[in-house]
């Protein structure tokens, strides 16, 4: 490991930070959608769906961030493919510099950005109802768990990046992973869904995030699900991170 | 007393079938400008690549101020700096910020100095604030070259510096070159302009099939052909020579250009 590894993520931490407030635009596109989804599942489709909770916005918002983190990803696929793209990337790369710092400096500005994006969902939520008695200590729980979920993701989305032939395969790949909540416990309980659905969605990774996260929002105790959500984020990080270092290695062999 | 700075022995790359390199030799002397001369899918960039440490060599080795490429690449990428084919430039940053990107991760004190600096030395400092995306062609690869000087590495490379240029930018990177040359720098470039290297390189190396085919100075080189005939021709302006004289260059050029211009003609 290099000496300067800190030093130069956080230069290069710097220089994406900049980019993301230059064009705010990807933080609010990031944050749009799950929103629209938002009002649309409260306000339209809402009254007809039974969760056994009386405010359906508490049902939904786990959900909604799961969304919210999948799209947001993408964008890191694209600005990692765009450096690649743009000889940048062979600059940093060719400097006397900690040459993982280039990777580590985009997982951590999709931390921040999604981060930024969760932000402005959880103040919609909240004007369209949004309650919860939880703690601080809760909060940090929720905040824990999406960002390895986030982690987990954007680990992917740079194996996206790294080996996309073009702009649109770097962003397209996270669609499948924008629908996986919607055959999920995010938007109705999966004891409604048909067997082999069923089956699906209570065995995919996003029903154990979006039940911890909202039993620890109604200050239910989280149960079992925190550990087999924990376990799909590790194991999604680690499968993933190997591969993106594959992919990494492949380009400069 | 000349010193090597790049030495290249039996160098061979392939992409998957395509054998791009099939064993490349050649030397750089300390602070000359060497020109690696080909056509478009001779090699030149694989070879470039090779040397800045972006790709590893199938077989061979090279050695960029004494140290391997393979083996001690980081004592090579603090010798080296690298101007890709494409100006490597981040066009949501300033031109300043750009700099002070590269003096940061070279780890060098002062980096808005650094900054400040070069902007002026390449006629930037009134676009220096500006968004790159802003900026022309020859601005850029202005602003690109200027990044690879960071830090003050011994030895450049610069793959295909005028690509995509116009004629005056062509003349501004010409003497940006020969100027790093008189500061001691090694300059490898490479051009698929045969009158860019003939102009420019003290050593020109023709990379053809994978091979060196021919390598010397200028006069050498012509001693391969049959000795010149003398001919009475009447000496018309080249297009080039016409456009530069009618739209005059040196304003925002580096200096120098004009006289260059009077080499020419």
């Amino acid at each position: 490991m290099n000496t300067h590894f800190f030093a130069d993520t956080s230069v290069l931490l710097g220089r994406s930070m900049r980019h993301i407030f230059r064009s705010v635009d990807t933080i609010i596109t990031t944050a749009i959608t799950p929103i629209a989804l938002m009002l649309l599942f409260v306000y339209v489709f809402g009254g007809a769906i039974r969760t056994d909770t009386e405010n359906y916005v508490n049902y939904l918002l786990p959900g909604i961030m799961l969304i919210a983190i999948a799209s947001g990803i993408a964008y890191t696929a694209v600005r990692l493919f765009t450096d690649m793209q743009s000889g940048i990337f062979e600059r940093f790369q060719s400097m006397p510099i900690a040459r993982s710092s280039v990777l580590w400096a985009h997982v951590l500005t999709s931390l921040v950005a999604n981060g930024l994006s969760l932000v402005i969902i959880v103040l919609v939520a909240l004007l369209m109802g949004f309650r919860t008695s939880a703690n601080v200590l809760d909060w940090l729980a929720i905040a824990g768990i999406l960002a390895l979920f986030t982690l987990a993701l954007t680990w992917i989305a740079i194996i996206a990046g790294l080996s996309a032939k073009s702009v649109d395969g770097a962003g397209g790949f996270s669609y499948p992973l924008i629908f996986l909540p919607f055959i999920s416990s995010a938007f109705v309980p999966t004891e409604t869904m048909p067997g082999p659905v069923r089956w699906f969605a209570e065995n995919q990774p996003v029903t154990s995030i979006v039940n911890t996260i909202q039993d620890l929002f109604a200050q239910r105790p989280v149960g079992g699900d925190i550990w087999v959500a924990l376990a799909w984020c590790l194991g999604i990080l680690v499968v993933s991170y190997a591969f993106a270092t594959a992919a990494y290695k492949r380009q400069i062999a | 007393m000349t010193t090597t700075a790049i030495r290249v022995e039996g160098i061979e790359k392939s992409y998957k079938d395509l054998h791009v390199l099939r064993g490349v030799d050649f030397e750089v002397a300390s602070g000359s400008i060497f020109a690696l001369l080909g056509s478009n899918g001779a090699g030149k960039t694989t070879m470039v690549k090779i040397l800045s440490t972006l790709l590893k060599a199938d077989g061979g080795s090279a050695a960029v101020e004494g140290f391997d490429v393979a083996a001690e690449s980081l004592q090579v990428r603090q010798s080296i700096s690298l101007t890709g084919q494409f100006a490597a430039v981040d066009e949501v940053l300033s031109g300043k910020e750009n700099l002070i990107l590269v003096a940061k991760l070279r780890h060098l004190k002062n980096p808005g100095q650094i900054a400040d600096d070069l902007l002026a030395q390449f006629s930037l400092t009134e676009a220096g604030p500006r968004k790159v995306a802003t900026y022309s062609g020859g601005m850029r690869r202005r602003l690109d070259i200027a990044m690879s000087l960071i830090g003050n590495p011994k030895v450049i490379f610069l793959d295909e510096p005028t690509t995509g240029l116009d004629p005056e930018a062509r003349l501004e990177v010409w003497q940006i070159v020969k100027n790093l040359a008189r500061q001691g720098t090694t300059v490898l470039l490479t051009t698929q302009y045969l009158d860019e290297a003939e102009h420019l390189a003290d050593r020109i190396a023709i990379l053809h099939e994978g091979r060196i085919i021919a390598n010397g100075t200028l006069a050498e080189l012509k001693q391969l052909l049959p000795p010149a005939k003398i001919e009475y021709v009447e000496k018309q302006p080249s297009l080039e020579d016409i456009f530069l004289a009618l739209v005059g260059t040196g304003s925002t050029a580096p200096t120098g250009n004009n006289e260059s211009v009077k080499d020419r003609s």
